[in-house]
């Protein structure tokens, strides 16, 4: 009971942390003291901070390796673009255009992570990895030579080229293979991107401390041994992957919306996005939602801080990196740091043990 | 005959990407570890034997020794200082990211040091083309050296593994770190020695990627790399003569594709063959079955 308690507050703290963090940002937006370029990185940040979440769902709570997060994204994306398009002269209602967008970048990357899913999570570790990763690219891709218009007779498909989609003369194309998406409203704000992230904080810190979630982590800590107390390992797999795909579109519908014209290029939807994302799980801690937040903050704040340094951030960037993963995990860097801690709080050494046990334990691995 | 020479080019390409992947699939055989940053190795030897060749005028054969040794000595120090520390780490993927830190380190060096531009890198091969079928097909020297370096090292390097005791202690280190080591081998020796032969075999597979392709870019590894680790897990990662095969069979489908399907969608078929033979068989076509034990 007690535990139960202490893991309610702990989620109450980080959903905390997301409220005061918008508050104080509004609060230097109004009196002036964000610069324009750093206003423009707020959308893309909640897209990334949702990104994070969610693959730590994948990656800390599943315990299986995803490189394929962005495609997952770049679904939702196209989705909700091409929706939002199509019906940007039917349906005139903003919020309500934008909250069926969502909805259906939700559906979309969920349903793809769905079928991806079910035969790839036969795999396991490394092998599991470069199959996510094979996919992501496939869905880059295929989005790449995809062109779909509309005209009076309806939506007319081609994998070849604008011309074969045979349009009528005022047809419009909303697809234009590598060109992308054009066009698409500008609806995401940085206060939707709050609420985007609250909620995808309420989804998935209440499915870790579900019935399901403890499911999903007893897959994660020992197959065969869940398996044997009668947990289908398929379905709760299948169910943490595909919610993780789900809220990676979310995302996707995020970014997408923030962005006049929205293309698959191998910057924001190719692997090396996938592995960006990976890096704000791994450096915030596997399975630890906040830590994931707070490192997706300060890794993309990161470089733009740095622009003053100009062809050395990028190099600064990696050099933490390495010395941050060093610091972190290697065996020898943790004994360091416990004889340094042991130094500095003697006399606090009980303390933490203690709490270590019973609240810290159960949502790192 | 265009289809003969689609095929050549094909195994032209496998060949590069064989190479590259031997050494992708050795080092993950020993130290159980995805490099990610094995592409941007192969980028660095590229841009050393640029800078000897064509800056500083100085002859190929030098060029090509300085990359080799430059490349070597990369990779000996990358393990020491950024794997190394990480081999006991409670989780594998922080070695992962630890890898992926190295590849951006890499690509931002070597974009500061020559810049974002595309270097046209000049071959280091000057054999001439061989003509056959009364000029209806020709083999370009580049092709033809490529895929005959690919069957020596392939050779040597199968000789090397089971003939040798540095080679037969691979082996056991790859197989039980513990118990080869209470055999007497030195095990951080073997893996030192193990980044040594992919990295000079990531210097030589560089030399051929751009000789054949001579847009060279902080960036020219990455994709290479990237295949090349799909072809090593598609022949069963750790086998070498499964890197081979694996290699190979990419690069026919990715020439084919190219040639016959579509250019923009080869990647994605490239991707979607790794992805059917994997779900056929899980460990690729050579892999080792591994049995769980409760």
């Amino acid at each position: 009971m007690k535990t139960f308690v202490s893991k309610n507050k702990d989620n109450l703290i980080t959903y905390g942390i997301v409220v005061v963090a918008y508050a104080v940002m509004e609060i230097l937006i109004k009196a002036g003291l964000i610069s324009s370029l750093m206003q423009g990185l707020l959308v893309p940040l909640c897209a990334y901070v949702i990104l994070a979440v969610s693959l730590n769902l994948t990656v800390g709570i599943l315990g299986e390796l995803s490189l394929g997060h962005a495609g997952f994204m770049c679904v939702g994306a196209f989705t909700s673009a091409f929706f939002s398009k199509i019906t940007m002269n039917v349906i005139t209602v903003t919020w309500i255009r934008f909250t069926l967008a969502i909805v259906i970048g939700f559906i979309a990357a969920g349903l793809i992570g769905f079928l991806i899913g079910m035969p790839v999570l036969r795999l396991k570790g490394d092998y599991l990895a470069i199959v996510t990763l094979a996919f992501g690219e496939i869905i880059k891709n295929v989005i790449n030579v995809l062109y779909i218009g509309k005209d009076s007779k309806g939506l007319h498909f081609s994998m070849k080229d604008a011309v074969a989609l045979n349009l009528e003369p005022e047809g419009d194309v909303i697809i234009n293979g590598a060109q992308g998406i054009t066009g698409t409203p500008k609806n995401s704000t940085f206060t939707i991107g709050v609420i985007l992230i609250l909620i995808t904080l309420f989804i998935v810190l209440n499915l870790i401390k579900s019935r399901d979630g403890r499911a999903i982590m007893s897959i994660r800590d020992n197959v065969i041994a869940a398996e044997s107390v009668g947990i289908n390992i398929t379905k709760y797999k299948l169910l943490a992957f595909a919610l993780s795909a789900a809220l990676a579109g979310v995302a996707g519908v995020l970014y997408s919306h923030n962005l006049s014209s929205l293309m698959a290029t191998p910057k924001n939807f190719g692997y090396n996005m996938s592995i960006m994302i990976l890096v704000f799980v791994v450096l915030g801690g596997i399975g630890n939602i906040r830590g994931s937040i707070i490192s997706a903050v300060i890794l993309t704040l990161l470089p733009e801080l740095l622009r003053g340094l100009s062809n050395y951030r990028m190099l600064i960037y990696a050099i933490v990196l390495i010395a941050m993963m060093l610091f972190n995990w290697a065996p020898k860097a943790q004994a360091f740091r416990d004889r340094l801690l042991d130094k500095l709080m003697f006399w606090k050494k009980k303390k933490v043990t203690v709490t270590e046990k019973e609240g810290g334990a159960s949502d790192e691995r | 005959m265009s289809f003969i020479s689609y095929l050549i080019n094909g195994i032209s390409l496998g060949s590069v990407y064989a190479i590259i992947a031997l050494g992708y699939t050795m080092v993950y055989g020993i130290a159980k570890m995805l490099n990610f940053a094995h592409g941007d190795v192969i980028m660095f030897g590229s841009y050393a034997v640029f800078t000897i060749v064509s800056t500083l005028s100085l002859p190929t054969w030098l060029g090509m020794l300085v990359s080799i040794i430059l490349c070597t000595v990369l990779g000996i120090t990358i393990e020491a200082v950024a794997y190394r520390p990480l081999r006991q780490a409670s989780s594998s993927l922080a070695v992962l990211i630890t890898a992926i830190g190295v590849s951006y380190l890499l690509q931002n060096v070597a974009l500061l040091i020559f810049g974002a531009n595309t270097k046209s890198f000049s071959s280091v091969v000057s054999m001439a083309p061989l003509k056959l079928a009364d000029g209806g097909l020709t083999i370009t020297g580049e092709t033809i050296v490529t895929i005959s370096c690919c069957i020596v090292i392939m050779i040597v390097l199968t000789l090397f593994v089971n003939k040798t005791k540095a080679g037969q202690a691979m082996l056991a280190v790859s197989e039980d770190k513990g118990a080869a080591q209470l055999m007497g081998i030195n095990v951080n020796g073997t893996i030192s020695l193990t980044f040594a032969i992919g990295s000079a075999l990531a210097a030589v597979a560089g030399m051929l990627l751009c000789s054949a392709y001579p847009a060279l870019t902080p960036y020219t590894g990455s994709m290479p790399g990237i295949k090349a680790f799909v072809a090593a897990v598609f022949g069963g990662i750790g086998s070498i003569p499964g890197a081979f095969i694996g290699g190979i069979i990419l690069g026919i489908i990715e020439i084919f594709s190219k040639a016959y399907i579509s250019s923009q969608l080869s990647d994605a078929i490239v991707f979607l063959v790794l992805i059917i033979v994997l779900l056929v068989k899980p460990t690729g076509i050579l892999g080792k079955k591994i049995q769980e034990k409760v």
